[in-house]
């Protein structure tokens, strides 16, 4: 069993939702992106997210922008992260990771030798943010030959009609957008977000993550509410970004620190859920 | 690649995809994929749409000012002494540039869609300029997303747009220019995609945005085709026109495709000159990629980043290049080159000083070319360049150039 399918089957199994963090691969620093993912894991992430940095990152709001920024500042390339996810598995078999990206950088990589790559590595899935389902063909392809899961997105603006096209093509888990707009962005509605969920499981029996606009224990709380996981990513490299500006001598260790205690906040906050 | 170039290649671009041949497509969020359907189902019903039509070439005839004239440029021709320059006179158009017939189709798409809100991404600015232009016809809200380098160079484009009643808001993301300005207008309509309509300024971006820019700026081509006939007896051996993301190169080539014998130049901003990478030249220098919702040639490092440009004019700084053009270069059928800043400058100040037209920056790469064609042609023969757009916009950056204070 693949460690993303194995990981939702025990998450289910004990009654908890998942928690999904995203940082960007290289932010703050190249040689400190393993440790930070070894602690968000202590911290209570279920599944890592690591962007790939892009020098375009079109869906991203400012927060995340930064990070690419960053990252790619400090040298941060494909292979990089790939360096980054196999010196992870040295310690941790367990914990799925998802890379996160925009395509020129894979397809420049080629999609064979990525996919190839990726398995080595250790990687367990990918999002690639503008390959919708209609651009997918190839690298899906690829993925689908070494078992990668290929995982989309579903926003509030995809019909009905779509939704099922998608689940279709799915693996992994679905990646429900919580708003219409960039990472970080916008105001949660609840509500909204529970009735598009609904769709999405009236079409599939896969697990449900939600991302985008998740910003503390309460937003998780509320969304821990009706998905199988909940994803928070600007919200941790504010945090990062935060501290090192309140105090600028911090050390990179108190950084990830700061991360860390928020993800576990929000921990706390989705095991309070009446579920 | 040898493909046949019959009339029906060029027809049948794009594909029920948006794709010319391996370039195009629709490399977007999912967010707005559901904008994009509607928009070409829209467009696909309206297009052959009679009244649609009329509506449209009324716009152009009485508040453009179209047809634009084709004019021989006789003492610049007689002074190269080769065959005869003609200039297909965009720049007379009204907001002084090509941009304004795609922002009249544009805005009428977004009206029968129903949209209270405009958003558009800039350079030089005149894509904002036509795009705030409409807006305040139509009353629409309008925002134009313009890097903060671009802003700083082309001032007066700025004020102009403040005065149509548009928000200019500065990106200063990445290297705050053209590319940049297109990142945030994207990010713009993911969050406000119910109620906006995203006006793109060039044949680039997500189909079927190449399509209907194409479509709605070929009247410069239809137009100069029939000019040509009329005025010269015949075709022209060559056309002419600058490459930043395509749009007025496409709108002069596309109705000239089918002619064999019309040879096409588009040509990129060669910036400090192709050897020392500083230039915005991807046709030239690039390779395929992704970016901006289409696949095309892009400046792009080893790791699939997008790489920095460089060009005198604002309108040509941008990295990648229209998915048909890629498609057109790819085919063979129109020959991509480039003009340097220096080269530029001149060919703008020779148009000025020759002919009392003063063109556009971007425009003058153009020129430039157009001069060493015509060199080397007989006087029996003639071609057309595309003057896209009049450099009022730019005489600040020439002084800044040449050292003197406006």
């Amino acid at each position: 069993m693949s460690r993303l399918n194995a990981t939702f089957a025990r998450l289910r199994s004990e009654g908890r939702q998942g928690l999904v963090s995203y940082v960007v691969a290289g932010d703050p620093s190249p040689s400190g992106t393993v440790e930070l993912l070894h602690q968000l894991v202590v911290a209570g992430a279920d599944v890592l997210e690591v962007g790939v940095p892009f020098s375009d990152p079109m869906a991203e709001g400012a927060v995340i922008q930064k990070g690419h920024e960053r990252a790619l500042a400090n040298g941060m390339s494909l292979q990089g992260v790939l360096d980054i996810v196999a010196a992870f598995r040295q310690a941790d078999q367990h914990t799925p990771i998802i890379m996160m990206g925009y395509a020129n950088p894979i397809e420049r990589f080629g999609y064979e030798a990525f996919a190839a790559a990726g398995a080595e590595a250790g990687v367990d899935g990918l999002i690639t943010v503008d390959l919708p389902p209609e651009e997918v063909d190839a690298i899906d392809a690829a993925l689908k030959a070494v078992e990668l899961d290929n995982i989309f997105l579903i926003s509030p603006t995809t019909p009905a009609s779509r939704i099922q096209t998608i689940v279709e093509r799915a693996r992994g888990f679905i990646y429900c957008v919580a708003v219409k707009g960039v990472t970080g962005s916008g105001q949660l509605d609840a509500a909204e977000v529970a009735r598009n969920v609904a769709l999405i499981r009236s079409k599939t029996a896969l697990p449900v993550a939600v991302g985008f606009g998740i910003k503390d224990a309460d937003s998780a709380r509320a969304v821990a509410a009706v998905a199988d996981a909940v994803v928070v990513g600007s919200a941790l490299i504010d945090a990062m970004v935060r501290i090192a500006e309140q105090e600028p001598m911090a050390s990179e260790d108190q950084r990830h620190a700061a991360a860390a205690a928020l993800l576990k906040s929000i921990r706390e906050g989705m095991d309070s859920s009446p579920s | 690649m040898t493909i046949d170039i019959t009339p029906e290649l060029f027809a049948s671009v794009p594909d029920a995809h948006g794709r010319f041949g391996p370039f195009g497509g629709k490399f977007v969020a999912e967010t707005l994929m559901s904008a994009l359907s509607d928009l070409e189902a829209l467009y696909a019903r309206l297009k052959d749409d009679a009244a649609f039509q009329r509506e449209f070439d009324a716009d152009l005839a009485h508040y453009v000012g179209r047809p634009s004239p084709l004019y021989e440029a006789s003492r610049l021709s007689d002074a190269i002494g080769g065959g005869r320059i003609y200039l297909k006179r965009e720049d007379l158009n009204h907001t002084g540039a090509h941009k304004v017939n795609n922002t009249i189709g544009q805005a009428l798409l977004a009206k029968h869609m129903g949209k209270r809100r405009v958003i558009a991404e800039t350079g030089a600015g005149q894509h904002g300029v036509a795009t705030a232009t409409v807006a305040a016809r139509l009353g629409l809200e309008c925002h134009v997303f313009m890097g903060e380098e671009d802003i700083r160079r082309q001032s007066l484009n700025v004020y102009r747009m403040k005065l149509l009643g548009a928000e200019v808001v500065p990106v200063t993301s990445g290297s705050r220019t053209l590319k940049d300005a297109m990142n945030e207008a994207l990010r713009d309509w993911v969050t406000n995609v119910d109620d906006t309509f995203y006006i793109i300024g060039t044949v680039a971006g997500p189909h079927p945005y190449p399509m209907l820019v194409r479509d709605f700026q070929s009247v410069i081509g239809r137009e100069a085709r029939v000019q040509s006939l009329a005025q010269a007896g015949k075709l022209p051996a060559g056309l002419v026109a600058c490459v930043g993301g395509g749009s007025n190169a496409i709108g002069l080539f596309h109705p000239f495709l089918q002619d064999a014998e019309v040879a096409m130049y588009g040509v990129e901003a060669g910036g400090k000159g192709l050897e020392t990478g500083a230039h915005a030249a991807p046709l030239s220098m690039g390779s395929p990629g992704v970016l901006h919702g289409n696949r095309t040639y892009l400046m792009q490092d080893d790791d699939g980043q997008i790489l920095d440009t460089h060009s005198v004019s604002a309108g040509l700084d941008y990295p990648g290049v229209g998915p048909e053009h890629a498609w057109l270069k790819d085919i063979g059928r129109v020959n991509y080159v480039a003009a340097n800043d220096d080269e530029a400058l001149a060919a703008f100040h020779r148009l000025t000083r020759v002919e009392g037209i003063m063109p556009a920056l971007e425009t003058a790469h153009a020129m430039a070319y157009a001069e060493r064609l015509a060199a080397d042609m007989s006087p029996d023969e003639h071609i057309i360049v595309n003057l896209s757009g009049r450099g009022d916009k730019d005489i600040l950056t020439v002084a800044a150039i040449e050292g003197i204070e406006v």
